[in-house]
């Protein structure tokens, strides 16, 4: 019992990571109406420069975030009008093939220049632990947790209470008629990809600091993320939240009680069972005819 | 014009039937084989998500059952290698339409985007099966495959050649088929406007699905022949996500929806892919280079080949007046032209 209740904890609190990551992704999809595969290896691309940072600069891993969390936005802002922009026709399908081309792009530069041996980050946080009870956890867990909660309550105060924010969510709601009563769609799609990246540079450095990870961990990264905004619905900031601590709890919770072989499964399972029921995601709006 | 195309179509086919003899180097002949397989598994997968719209990046997941369901019943049933494997490729693809019928039916209850990404979220399901379920796939540490003693030296790939000929011109059949029939035509309402489709009485639930797993059938079959060809078979190169990026690249730039243009995309990439790989050994540059190459190719040449070079064709021909003929036809009709056609067409 004290397994899973552990269990659950750890699930909340690195939840928070992957919400990171899914927000970016799924905050992208809403507003520009394509998936962005290419969210893990910018995730892992974020990992990357904050492990640079500290190896190199010194720069402590949380700080350092404020170094490369603009970069990161910039990188967005410039792959959107580079590659993403000059879409016109199938955009779906295409959008994923130009992430996909992005993210092996990333990919092969960072084997290049990391080799593909497996990092881990150091720092205090990182390598002690807190002690709850009769159980440990290491400290980096709860700071995570707590720049999740910051930077998604950050982002809520952005798209709720600024003019901005306005803009963006009418540009999720109809892009068509966002862009007739004079909105820049345009645009609010490049800053959105950026933000999107940047989340991707936090959640890459919360990853980085709790797993280790190699390049090649993209894969791995793109799919639970993908899964995670299906289960949440597509465009649905709720559902990310939702589907992303979703995740991480049952995968812990079934790592003790069954095996850690098959955490990952279950949640697919989970997958396939909602989408029998409710294809549209838990909070997702069903895709029938767009006029 | 008929004459002229049944001329180039008969040249095609004897320059196919005749390569391996016309090119005996076995550098050569390993590339027309990896290209045939390509080949074969970009036609059928055009034949579902070209014609219906719904694109699939999951179907590799077949391919590597596929892979799979030959290397272990080669294993179970002790089959030497030689021409019996080959035996074994349509019970693959049924293999993977057994598979294919389920993941499908649940896959298709959703719609363009949300079908796209659960596609993938299948494959990497699929993946991860292959990882861990140890006691039928062997894990990570793979499994090999009979090794065919008698074929050796520069005779090993014709036997494949010839085999993965016959898949393509199954694939082309079915699809040319598929094209011309009441059935095809309802994929493309399906692939217009789904509701009016289903409004008009197209079942548009079926319709899908037997695509989905016409396409999962020979994913299965390629996928088994590709694993016979090269002998062993691990997690991530049986589930390769790049194979279905590059299936759908392939299609794209020869133009998706059309009946030759996922061939010609094939024969276009995978000598260029496998020269790639060959002169930028260190895994880090091939990687690049296929990112770059597929960037140059979406964002240069957007619409395809095949759809592109049809509406210059058109262009001229409507300045040489009225001698209008069917002309476009000459690959597989003018309604199946994709939407970027239709933008081709409104610039004259």
């Amino acid at each position: 019992m004290q397994l899973i209740v552990d269990a659950i904890i750890t699930g909340v609190l690195s939840g928070g990571i992957y919400v990171l990551m899914a927000l970016g992704l799924t905050l992208i999809f809403g507003v520009m109406d394509i998936i962005n595969v290419g969210q893990g290896a910018l995730v892992i691309l974020g990992a990357y420069l904050s492990y640079l940072l500290q190896q190199h600069f010194h720069i402590g891993l949380f700080v350092g975030l404020l170094i490369t969390m603009p970069v990161m936005f910039a990188l967005g802002v410039g792959l959107e009008v580079a590659f993403v922009r000059p879409i016109r026709w199938e955009r779906t399908t295409l959008s994923i093939l130009v992430t996909f081309a992005i993210a092996l792009l990333i990919q092969g530069a960072l084997s290049l220049g990391f080799s593909t041996n497996l990092v881990q980050m150091h720092a205090w946080y990182v390598d002690s632990s807190l002690k709850i009870g009769s159980f440990y956890l290491a400290w980096v867990y709860i700071f995570d947790f707590i720049l999740s909660v910051v930077l998604v309550a950050g982002l809520y105060l952005l798209l709720n209470r600024t003019k901005f924010g306005a803009g963006l969510r009418a540009s999720m709601q109809n892009r068509t008629a966002a862009e007739l009563v004079g909105i820049d769609v345009e645009r609010i799609s490049a800053i959105t990809f950026g933000i999107g990246v940047a989340l991707a540079a936090a959640g890459g450095m919360a990853y980085g600091a709790t797993s280790a990870f190699n390049p090649n961990s993209q894969y791995d990264l793109i799919s639970r993320l993908l899964v995670i905004i299906i289960l949440g619905g597509m465009g649905s900031l709720r559902g990310a939240v939702v589907a992303g601590l979703a995740m991480l709890v049952i995968e812990d919770v079934t790592s003790v009680v069954w095996s850690p072989v098959w955490a990952s499964t279950v949640f697919y399972m989970l997958l396939v069972v909602v989408l029998v029921f409710r294809p549209q995601g838990l909070f997702g709006q069903l895709a029938g005819r767009r006029q | 014009m008929r004459v002229w195309r049944a001329v180039v179509l008969i040249a095609l086919l004897a320059l196919a039937a005749l390569f391996p003899v016309l090119f005996p180097n076995p550098a050569v002949d390993t590339v027309a084989v990896l290209t045939l397989l390509f080949a074969s598994a970009v036609t059928a997968w055009n034949a579902f998500s070209g014609y219906s719209g719904y694109i699939s990046i999951g179907h590799a997941a077949y391919f590597g059952i596929g892979s799979y369901a030959v290397a272990i019943m080669c294993q179970d049933w002790h089959v030497p290698g030689g021409w019996l494997p080959f035996l074994l490729l349509p019970l693959a693809g049924l293999i993977a339409v057994v598979f294919a019928i389920p993941m499908g039916w649940v896959a298709l209850r959703t719609r363009r985007h949300t079908f796209v990404i659960v596609t993938i979220a299948m494959f990497f399901i699929m993946q991860l099966m292959a990882f861990n379920l140890r006691s039928v796939t062997n894990g990570s540490r793979g499994m090999s495959l009979p090794i065919p003693v008698n074929w050796g030296g520069a005779f090993y790939d014709i036997p494949f050649y010839y085999v993965g000929l016959a898949v393509l011109l199954l694939a082309l059949t079915v699809s040319w088929w598929i094209r011309n029939s009441k059935y095809g035509l309802g994929l493309l309402a399906i692939r217009d406007d789904e509701d009016r489709a289903r409004g008009l009485g197209v079942r548009t639930g079926p319709f899908k699905l037997t695509a989905f797993v016409i396409a999962a059938f020979f994913f299965g079959m390629v996928g088994g022949l590709h694993a016979y060809y090269v002998e062993s078979i691990f997690p991530p190169f049986a589930f390769d996500p790049l194979i279905d990026l590059m299936v759908a690249l392939m299609a794209f730039l020869g133009g998706l929806g059309t009946l030759a243009g996922p061939v010609l995309g094939a024969v276009i990439l995978v000598p260029a892919q496998q020269y790639f790989t060959i002169w930028f050994g260190k895994p880090g540059y091939y990687l690049m280079i296929y990112g770059a190459m597929f960037l140059a190719i979406i964002l240069l040449l957007p619409q395809g080949i095949i759809p592109a070079l049809r509406a210059r064709f058109m262009r001229s021909e409507a300045l040489a007046g009225p001698l209008r003929r069917g002309g476009d036809e000459a690959m597989g009709g003018a309604a199946l032209a994709g939407d970027g056609e239709g933008e081709g067409g409104g610039g004259v």
